[in-house]
């Protein structure tokens, strides 16, 4: 499905980002995997996709930091040759309830999850204008959509992401580059797993499906709007989120 | 070598697909070469490849003409 094609997932050393990278590689991209700190995390995820028999390499830099971004995508675009497919998948929570939310808290979550994809589709759109051609994917949150107590900055940040995907999307389209996002519900990954028992069963109550969906079942949208298959699609954020938000 | 302006308009004539004679040092790239926002953006990324440099997005945003093209990049090549 994507035999050949050269991918970048930024935050792809765990939880979603990493389950992208896997995906992407079974389907035969060449997965770039990028990483802030977890540097041990990144190297597993690069072995697991070498043993599926992909070509993968683990690349440091922070998505809010342009120069280190530049470097990053150059290094891509001269192992593999080209760049087709950007995940922006790279996130933090600082949650805070909004009368306690430190300026600072705020700060950080805005600059990794929104101006990081600004950062991010910037540094790859030159590449892909050359080629005529690019799919780029943002993952977003259902809390962008519906709100989160606990989340102002998460949520203004993952709103804005939707926003800035319909934008670019439009700006894009004629050069043929693709600009979609994915909205996960609630997934069961490391951020989930804080939680309490308390506020799982809640949880469980809002979601039609009735549970936690899997890292894999976002993964494998992104992998969809990623490909070939996908080319009358540009602009639309997809819900993956078991029917939370209709 | 050819000289800069055939250079320069030798791209144009290919990224925009004009015609040669509409392509002067006078022409605007927007009014003349019926060329879109993004389409002088792809255009300065072009010469930047072609004349192996970097065009600040300051200097970039000041590329109205053909000419302005041509004398901005005769001021970094002397």
């Amino acid at each position: 499905m994507l035999q050949g094609k050269n991918a970048l997932v930024t935050g792809a050393s765990r939880g979603i980002g990493r389950a992208i990278a896997l995906e992407l590689a079974k389907q035969g991209a060449n997965v770039a995997v990028n990483y802030a700190g977890s540097e041990a995390k990144a190297q597993a995820v690069v072995e697991e996709i070498q043993k599926l028999g992909g070509k993968a390499f683990k690349v440091q830099a922070d998505v809010a930091n342009e120069s280190e971004v530049k470097d990053m995508v150059k290094k891509v675009i001269s192992e593999f040759g080209g760049l087709d497919i950007l995940v922006n998948n790279a996130g933090i929570t600082r949650d805070n309830l909004l009368m306690r939310m430190k300026e600072a808290e705020f700060d950080q979550v805005i600059n990794t999850n929104l101006k990081g994809v600004f950062v991010c589709t910037k540094a790859v759109t030159r590449q892909m204008m050359k080629q005529r051609s690019g799919k780029i994917v943002n993952v977003a949150s259902i809390v962008g959509i519906s709100g989160n107590p606990g989340q102002a900055n998460y949520v203004a940040a993952k709103a804005g992401v939707i926003g800035l995907t319909k934008t670019a999307a439009k700006e894009l389209a004629s050069r043929n580059i693709f600009v979609n996002a994915v909205a996960p519900g609630f997934i069961s990954t490391d951020m989930t797993d804080a939680l309490t028992d308390e506020q799982r069963a809640g949880m469980h109550n809002m979601i039609p499906l009735g549970k936690l969906g899997e890292a894999e079942d976002v993964a494998k949208v992104v992998r969809f709007l990623a490909s070939d298959d996908a080319n009358y699609i540009t602009g639309q954020t997809i819900h993956v989120d078991g029917g939370m938000v209709m | 070598m050819a000289d800069v302006f055939d250079r320069v308009k030798d791209i144009i004539v290919d990224k925009l697909d004009v015609e040669e004679s509409k392509v002067t040092l006078e022409a605007s790239f927007k009014d003349d070469l019926d060329a879109d926002s993004l389409d002088v953006v792809e255009l300065v990324m072009e010469l930047e490849d072609e004349f192996d440099m970097e065009i600040a997005d300051e200097e970039a945003e000041k590329i109205n003409t053909v000419g302005d093209a041509v004398d901005y990049i005769n001021s970094t090549q002397s």
